[in-house]
């Protein structure tokens, strides 16, 4: 099926995820040959996807982990994790 | 990307392992079993929470409550997404409470009755070479997009893209089904698209226009 830019549009997303079923991935990438302008948008959507996913080297605060850790050891020291009833 | 997650035998076996013993009395096993997840319950935290002192509230109540609820864990999803689902109903409590999601829905039903969106068409930007990029001022410019997003999109964004849980794990983690996963993320790429785009290209500033110019390819 020939597909205008506005239903490719709507398929952008899975299109990257790659979870399109094959016949309108197919119908899709026919589109994609001859638009410059939807290449164009899937391009840079893939691209802010690869920069989304950068933001995952980013450091913790300072002394995040000791902090954490040293509220969590009260805890520890004091409580027993909750017991489940004996129920099913 | 949408396969799920396949779950690492060893891992959950050293985990079941961790949690029995902790169960069993030994609790300091418990500092353990949450260490490698921090930087991610921080960064699911601060997505939604968006101010770094408050992230880090978010992520000690969470931590701690998962702590006084770890007997509930059935391990029938892994430790990890069991822990991300805890610290992601801590953060949406707080913005409940301060009253911070109206404004949120709000903008969200206006983007669910108007999905009619048109995608930023701008045809140089995709061929900038990375390492033209300002790194640090594009970081900035991704968090403020991502921090400006309706909440539900901030969710799906920092679970999917950001973590890279799988269709499915996501699904389970937020309550409802793939589908509208997808349907969330869609819209959250394509808003994310639209806000972006303009300014990365002016930040960019590509040394030359016209599509014959060195395309990307590091995807």
């Amino acid at each position: 099926m020939a597909l205008n830019c506005r239903h490719v549009w709507e398929h952008i997303s899975e299109y990257i995820d790659n979870t399109l079923d094959p016949q309108v991935r197919a119908d899709v990438e026919r589109h994609l040959e001859t638009c410059e302008i939807c290449s164009a948008i899937l391009d840079s959507t893939r691209n802010i996807i690869v920069l989304i996913a950068d933001d995952r080297v980013f450091e913790l605060p300072l002394d995040f982990s000791k902090r954490l850790h040293a509220r969590l050891d009260d805890v520890l020291k004091a409580e027993y994790p909750e017991t489940l009833g004996m129920g099913p | 990307m949408t396969v799920p997650t396949p779950v690492d035998p060893h891992e959950t076996a050293s985990e079941q392992t961790l949690i029995a013993s902790i169960l069993a009395g030994q609790r300091e096993s418990f500092h353990l079993l949450i260490r490698p997840y921090e930087q991610q319950l921080y960064r699911t935290a601060l997505a939604l929470v968006k101010n770094e002192a408050e992230a880090e509230d978010v992520v000690q109540d969470a931590v701690l409550k998962a702590y006084r609820k770890l007997a509930s864990f059935r391990g029938d999803s892994k430790f990890s997404t069991w822990l991300i689902a805890i610290t992601l109903n801590e953060a949406r409590g707080r913005l409940r409470k301060e009253g911070r999601v109206a404004i949120d829905s709000l903008d969200e039903q206006r983007e669910d009755n108007g999905g009619d969106y048109t995608p930023a068409a701008l045809i140089d930007w995709r061929e900038v070479p990375l390492a033209a990029l300002e790194r640090k001022e594009i970081r900035a410019l991704i968090q403020q997009a991502v921090a400006e997003l309706p909440e539900t999109y901030r969710e799906i964004i920092t679970l999917r893209d950001v973590e890279e849980l799988s269709v499915n794990d996501t699904a389970a983690l937020l309550g409802i089904s793939v589908a509208l996963v997808k349907v969330r993320l869609h819209r959250a790429r394509m808003l994310l698209q639209k806000r972006l785009v303009p300014h990365l290209r002016l930040v960019t500033k590509p040394p030359r226009k016209g599509l014959g110019f060195g395309r990307l390819s590091w995807l």
